[in-house]
């Protein structure tokens, strides 16, 4: 049996120092002490010492703790019993179901072969004319909605996960308040769509280290589900206590920062969970939706910012609408060519008009006289936040773009909007003032 | 030759420190065992008995006491016909072969050869016994798709040997015999078509190095006309997350006037990689009727996959562009992006516990940056041909901010700079391309003195712009906002671009020296408007109707109707004398 190692010869944050032999890199203990008993796994061998990230912190483990080396790596169940599930990040039931043991995989594994990707192809509709329009969400990619604490981000991801079409949805909480794990359960389940989820849920109140578990977790059974040709879509929310967590181990390790103390490879270690997402050539699919707040609204904050380079595209939240501006999808161009033939030009035309209408309200900020042509960016501008900025907007995307024409005609005179003439002689609507007279 | 075997003493993440008694070479490649797994690995330090290794793969289950075998060679790349149309990871491993042998994912310590051995080519003699030869000289060619691919005296055997039989003309494979030389010592030497070479170490067989003067048209107006990149130079795009590094990228390796397109996906996205890899196939190059890839080649090591062989992608991409340029070609090399290797060299550095630089990056970045960029060129060969590299990388600056240690190291070295600003993307003023802080050393394929007159109206509308926020549109003058309206004028038709249109996409040099001269004609041209409103008025619809015309094929009518429509738009504000 496996070797029990009674000495531990340094703790200091959620680490431990033992000296042991035999040990691989990478492979779990386990550490007993009067607190209880924690799963760790081996973070660096230095000849004989051997340096173990206990799951449940480093809090009240005493030199005598004892440590068993399992022999193996992290691992976690896989099966269609998962469904309608709720895990720790170690992989521990939350609910009062029982415990799954049975075809154990490994977590963390390596990365597709690009050369078995295929281009994404498929639109995922979710009636938001922000999403739709401007920044088309395509199956298969990865994107974080990027906000302040506070805003609606986690009800915006119930939404898009309810509104898709996928066949499983798998939630990884992060530091999630216990309010929050509540809401997306009941919400998952009174939409009937918990029996094709599966959470895995670290909360604000359980160990640190099992918050870094987490998207490896639910995405190593991501992985699992899409090869048997499913629809995957991961819910990761909040990458920044992900992050933060990651900062926390690497100053323990001292580890040098390289920017506001986070470590320099946090691009590749957001990179190696967000590339997950995945559109297989003759499988399924996963599909990456994040929450990432950015502390202090900023976004050249270390975190954002490499998320940013690695994701594909970002939603701004803030104030409760998502941003034209800061906001993308990067896979748009995939997909909107498809769609309707406007599609494109309504998407790029009324964003550069609204960009027009913000520095049109900073002049009217200034106190400066409103020429006619101000005039009309403001009504354009007001229009726009009302009517297409707006959360609570629930239209298909062809309504959507019949909408921007209504818009822009009220608005506008066809030369104005510098809109191809191909287009505007098919799509201007030749009576003005539609929606408004329709309310 | 006996086997040098060490010991691995110490595992912290991709770095192993490992024990050795027999002499190891720095940057030597060695093998990491787990049971029957062997993981490639190359020295980066040495320090008494102790070699520090970084793996190029995950070093999960590696245990202290486990061997490390010496290979006692560099990190090498295979030279030879077939390169072109392969998709290869950064170790030029195959990915379509590794996915037939491996399925859906990367399995770690599974190599495989860079090129076919099974492969024949149809090999014609060049050479002939009795001539004297040395490196690089060429000893026969084969046909690879579009191209005469010069098969080479290795560029190792640079002593000066004498032909003794050079294969007569038939098929061969890669490891057949296709020449015998005699050095001066009389040891004979038998050489095949293919050849290793390290990849850290430039390929230096040319009589000499020229100046980049010939510009390289990338079809991309605000570049071919602004800020031109010259073959043989080097460029680089840094610019924040999203504002169009990859697509300007994409587009130059679909459009670029040069021979072969090596593009280095480095530390980025898979999707990005695998769009090129899907569509290139179906694209046809213009140039030469034959589908895209004939001519392209792609280093992909992408986010995901492991570090330390995302440093060694780039070099890997550098090398075969060598190779390519000693054949007399044109070749770009485009990276992207720069800043994933420099932090790949900054994670080991860290793991070494090296005394760090500012933001954490050691302090030999500036200088392996520059010997990066030293690598590309113009060279007069031996045989009196020229062959060049043209070497264009993006950066990806931390918080978007171009004072940190990468870009500021690049711009040091390079000759044009396009930095991209997020003020432009965000309002979708692609390619986002600043116009007043972009630069480039190089002669571009409009009239200078046409672009000195855009420069001036740009620089001239962004200052009155920038008044026009402290005193308003009412305390401008109609002089001054007409200028405001030319600049926003060139800005919205000529210097952006939509990438994603079949015909605005690419415009070919031809189509630049006309467009822009009768445009630059528009900007000189004194007009009369009663107010600012009918100005504005004026030129929207100028913008409108001269985007219609970047849409249309220059040899369809449409093309000549939409220029007379401006003609006669022109003529009602021209003031006339
Ligand atoms: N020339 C262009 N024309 C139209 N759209 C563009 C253009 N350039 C960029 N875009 C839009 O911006 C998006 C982001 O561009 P891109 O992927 O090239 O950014 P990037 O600078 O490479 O970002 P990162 O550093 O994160 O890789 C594209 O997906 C596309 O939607
Ligand atoms: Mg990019």
């Amino acid at each position: 049996m496996h070797k029990v190692y009674k000495r531990i010869e340094r703790i200091a944050g959620n680490v431990v120092m033992l000296e042991a032999g035999d040990v691989s890199y990478r492979e779990l203990a386990e550490v007993s002490s009067s607190q209880g008993t924690s799963l760790a796994q081996v973070i660096r061998i230095d000849g004989n010492r051997v340096h173990l990230q206990v799951f449940a912190g480093g809090r009240g483990i005493s030199t005598d703790a004892h440590v068993r080396f399992l022999g193996h790596a992290m691992q976690v169940p896989f099966s269609s019993a998962l469904m309608g599930r709720v895990f720790t990040g170690g992989g521990l039931p939350r609910d009062r179901g029982p415990a799954i043991a049975q075809n154990m995989i490994d977590i963390g594994g390596p990365s597709v072969n690009p050369a078995k990707r295929i281009i994404p192809r498929n639109m995922v509709r979710t009636g938001i004319p922000m999403i739709d329009v401007f920044n088309t969400l395509v199956e298969s990619q990865k994107l974080p909605i990027f906000s302040v604490a506070g805003e609606p981000y986690n009800p915006l991801l119930a939404r898009i996960a309810l509104q898709a079409e996928v066949d499983v949805i798998i939630l990884g909480g992060m530091g999630l308040k216990h309010d929050d794990y509540l809401y997306f359960r009941d919400t998952l389940e009174e939409q009937g769509a918990l029996s094709r989820s599966v959470l895995f849920i670290h909360t604000a109140a359980d160990p640190i280290v099992e918050c870094l578990l987490v998207p490896d977790v639910a995405l190593a059974v991501a992985e699992q589900f899409a090869l048997e040709g499913k629809r995957v879509l991961v819910l990761l929310t909040d990458m920044t206590n992900f992050s933060d967590a990651l900062k926390e181990i690497a100053i323990t390790m001292e580890q040098i920062p390289s920017n506001r103390g986070y470590p320099g490879d946090l691009y590749s270690q957001l990179a190696a969970r967000y590339e997950k997402a995945v559109d297989f050539d003759d499988a399924g699919s996963i599909t990456v939706l994040a929450a990432t707040t950015m502390p202090g609204d900023d976004v050249t904050h270390p975190i954002p910012d490499n998320t940013g380079y690695i994701t594909e595209g970002q939603f701004y939240l803030r104030n409760g609408r998502i941003e034209p501006f800061g906001s993308l999808s990067r896979l748009k161009q995939l997909v909107n060519n498809k769609t309707r033939e406007d599609h494109r030009n309504i998407m790029n035309t009324m964003i550069q008009l609204y960009a027009a209408f913000r520095e049109t309200l900073e002049k009217q900020a200034m106190g400066f006289r409103m020429s006619s042509w101000d005039r009309k960016l403001l009504k354009y501008g007001d229009r726009f936040e009302k009517e297409m900025m707006d959360l609570s907007v629930n239209i298909p995307l062809e309504e959507a773009l019949d909408l921007g024409w209504r818009i822009l005609a009220d608005c506008f005179e066809p030369a104005e909007t510098a809109l191809p003439t191909k287009l505007i002689e098919q799509f201007w609507p030749k009576e003005k003032g539609g929606e408004e007279s329709k309310k | 030759m006996t086997e040098n075997i060490g010991t691995i003493r110490g595992i912290n993440g991709n770095l192993l420190s490992v024990e050795f008694e027999k002499p190891v070479l720095q940057n030597e490649v060695g093998f990491a065992q787990i049971e029957d797994i062997r993981l490639k690995s190359e020295v980066v330090r040495i320090q008494g008995t102790r070699a520090e290794m970084q793996v190029f793969e995950d070093t999960t289950g590696l245990r202290v006491g486990d061997r490390m075998e010496f290979t006692g060679d560099l990190l090498s790349v295979e030279l030879g016909p077939g390169l072109l149309t392969q998709i290869y990871d950064g170790l030029q491993n195959p990915l379509p072969e590794l996915a037939e042998q491996c399925g859906y994912f990367l399995q770690r310590g599974i190599y495989h050869e860079g090129l076919n051995r099974k492969t024949r080519w149809t090999f014609t003699p060049a050479a002939a016994s009795g001539d004297e030869v040395t490196a690089g000289d060429t000893l026969g060619t084969v046909p690879e798709g579009i191209f005469t691919h010069r098969i080479m005296i290795p560029f190792r055997m640079t002593r000066r040997y004498t032909v003794e039989k050079v294969a007569p003309e038939g098929e061969y494979s890669l490891e057949d015999v296709i020449a015998t030389l005699r050095d001066a010592d009389g040891n004979t030497h038998e050489v095949t078509m293919v050849q290793n070479w390290p990849v850290k170490i430039p390929i230096r067989c040319y009589a000499e190095r020229l100046r980049p003067s010939e510009p390289l048209v990338t079809r991309v107006r605000i570049i071919d006309t602004l800020f031109p990149v010259a073959r043989g130079g080097t460029y680089c795009i840094p610019g924040p997350f999203g504002a169009g590094k990859t697509v300007l990228q994409q587009i130059t390796s679909r459009y670029a006037d040069v021979d072969i397109v090596i593009i280095a996906a480095c530390g980025e996205r898979a999707g990005e990689v695998v769009e090129t890899l899907r569509e290139f196939p179906e694209l046809t190059d213009p140039r030469t009727g034959k589908s895209l890839m004939e001519r392209t080649l792609i280093i992909c090591n992408t986010s995901s996959m492991p570090v330390a062989a995302r440093e060694a992608s780039v070099y890997t991409a550098v090398t075969i562009a060598e190779y390519y340029r000693q054949m007399a070609l044109n070749v770009l090399l485009l990276a992207d992006s720069t800043s994933r290797w420099a932090q790949a060299l900054r994670e080991v550095s860290g793991r070494l516990e090296e005394i760090p630089g500012e933001e954490a990056f050691p302090a030999y970045l500036e200088s392996v940056i520059a010997s990066f960029y030293e690598r590309g060129g113009v060279v007069r060969l031996n045989d009196g041909s020229t062959g060049s590299i043209t070497i264009g990388g993006t950066v990806s600056p931390a918080g978007g901010n171009f004072d940190e240690p990468v870009t500021q190291s690049t711009l040091k070295v390079v000759g044009a700079f396009h930095g991209l600003s997020r003020e432009r993307s965000d309002a979708r003023r692609y390619p986002a391309l600043d116009p007043l802080d972009s630069w480039s050393k190089y002669p571009g394929v409009v009239s200078d003195e046409d672009v000195q007159y855009a420069r001036h109206i740009l620089r001239q509308g962004n200052e009155v712009n920038q008044m026009m926020k402290v005193v308003g549109e009412e305390g401008t003058s109609l002089e001054d906002f007409i200028v405001y309206l030319k600049s926003e004028y060139l800005d919205d038709t000529y210097l952006q671009q939509d990438a994603f249109h079949p015909v605005d996409a690419a415009t070919d040099a031809d189509r630049q020296k006309y467009v822009f001269g009768r445009i630059v004609n528009i900007l000189r041209v004194p007009m009369h408007f009663d107010g600012k409103d009918t100005a504005r008025h004026f030129f929207q619809a100028l913008t409108q109707t001269t985007k219609d015309w970047n849409q249309a094929s220059q040899d369809e009518n449409e093309f000549k109707e939409i220029e007379k429509k401006l003609d006669d738009m022109l003529a009602e504000v021209t003031e006339h004398a």
